[in-house]
């Protein structure tokens, strides 16, 4: 009983990581747009269809704590990185412009997705999504 | 229960600190705007720029629109009543800020049409009838000729003329000036130098009619 509690705690703790995680890059991602009013390229797009979600899922799991949350928002996780990591190749470089993806305005590759000068959002993205799953996969090795 | 009020806590800081940031760039763009206005307010109004209104007025506006914009077609009617509420204080300039898809044809087409002192009636006509030579949000000059049609205008006259290199220079010349005054996007006004404080119709009004106030 007791260690159940235990490992429903150490559950509970991981699934609020990940959903803080995905809130504040929700969050995060809407003040790009919405108030710096920076236009989200194609793939940033992707990523937002991916990343938004998350946000709700884990937290109707949280209310009440149900472990099974982290079977529909792990996929959802993962083909959200999928689009980050193709979107960091293509902001370094590593995949050639002229397979990019974005036609209309907005570069993917562009130097506005850079803030601060250091810090380019992809990057952060990549960061988010990848904490997200390490944290759901946690959480899966309890249940 | 503990853990749902973590829950509820950590959203209510979020949405604060969310609104706190949005608060405090915006004040702080409001500052870089104006600061860039007052630096470059040489850039405001140049020999070229075509003006109604009564010149000697001391109110000016100045507009920096795109012929396709849906927005500047929106202003247009109200810049228009503005003008003739206050025929004797105030003064229009038009600047151009093309940022649509073959928008800078539209304003050749503008350019080529004040030569035959026709700009102001043709402005009217392109904003009146804009969903018709627009598709997907890109201008298509091709299709605004029949709507110029049966007003008595040289349209072969304005065809030529359009093509015009000073035309190239005055759309260089206004979206490098727009750039150093910040216009990101269409419309944007600045009345008497200053940029609005926030986008609207009656923000726009608000500062004519107290530039009016403190001017006359």
């Amino acid at each position: 009983m007791n260690h159940e509690k235990h490992v429903n705690n150490k559950c509970w703790l991981l699934i609020f990581g990940a959903w803080l995680i995905a809130t504040i890059s929700t969050l995060g991602s809407l003040f790009f747009s919405e108030v710096m009013e920076l236009t989200p390229c194609v793939l940033c797009w992707y990523q937002r269809i991916f990343m938004f979600p998350l946000a709700i899922i884990l937290l109707v799991g949280l209310f009440p704590l149900d472990k099974k949350v982290v079977n529909y928002a792990l996929p959802i996780a993962i083909i959200g990185l999928l689009f980050t990591v193709y979107h960091c190749l293509l902001f370094f470089g590593f995949i050639p412009e002229s397979l990019q993806p974005c036609s209309q305005g907005v570069s993917c590759a562009d130097d506005s997705m850079v803030l601060f000068e250091v810090l380019p959002i992809p990057i952060l993205s990549l960061c988010s999504f990848l904490i997200i799953i390490i944290l759901l996969l946690k959480t899966r090795t309890h249940q | 229960m503990k853990k749902n009020h973590i829950i509820i806590a950590s959203v209510v800081v979020l949405g604060l600190l969310f609104s706190l940031a949005a608060y405090f760039y915006n004040s702080q763009q409001m500052e870089t705007k104006n600061n860039l206005a007052t630096k470059h307010s040489s850039a405001l109004i140049p020999f070229h720029a075509i003006k109604k209104g009564n010149p000697k007025a001391k109110v000016t506006i100045v507009e920096f629109l795109d012929p396709a914009c849906g927005t500047c077609k929106k202003f247009h009617p109200r810049i228009n009543e503005l003008l003739k509420e206050y025929p004797e204080k105030l003064n229009v300039v038009v600047r151009y800020a093309p940022f649509h898809h073959g928008s800078d044809k539209m304003v050749a087409i503008l350019e080529a049409s004040r030569k035959q002192k026709q700009f102001w009636n043709v402005l009217d006509i392109m904003f009146e009838t804009q969903e018709g030579w627009t598709v997907n949000h890109r201008a298509k000059p091709k299709l605004f000729w029949n709507y110029l049609k049966g007003y008595g205008f040289d349209i072969t006259q304005i065809q030529k003329d359009m093509k015009d290199p000073t035309i190239t220079k005055i759309i260089e010349k206004d979206l490098a000036d727009g750039k150093l005054l910040g216009v990101r996007k269409t419309p944007t006004f600045f009345v008497n130098g200053k940029p609005l404080p926030s986008f609207g119709l009656r923000q726009l009004r608000n500062l004519v009619e107290n530039e009016i106030a403190a001017n006359y």
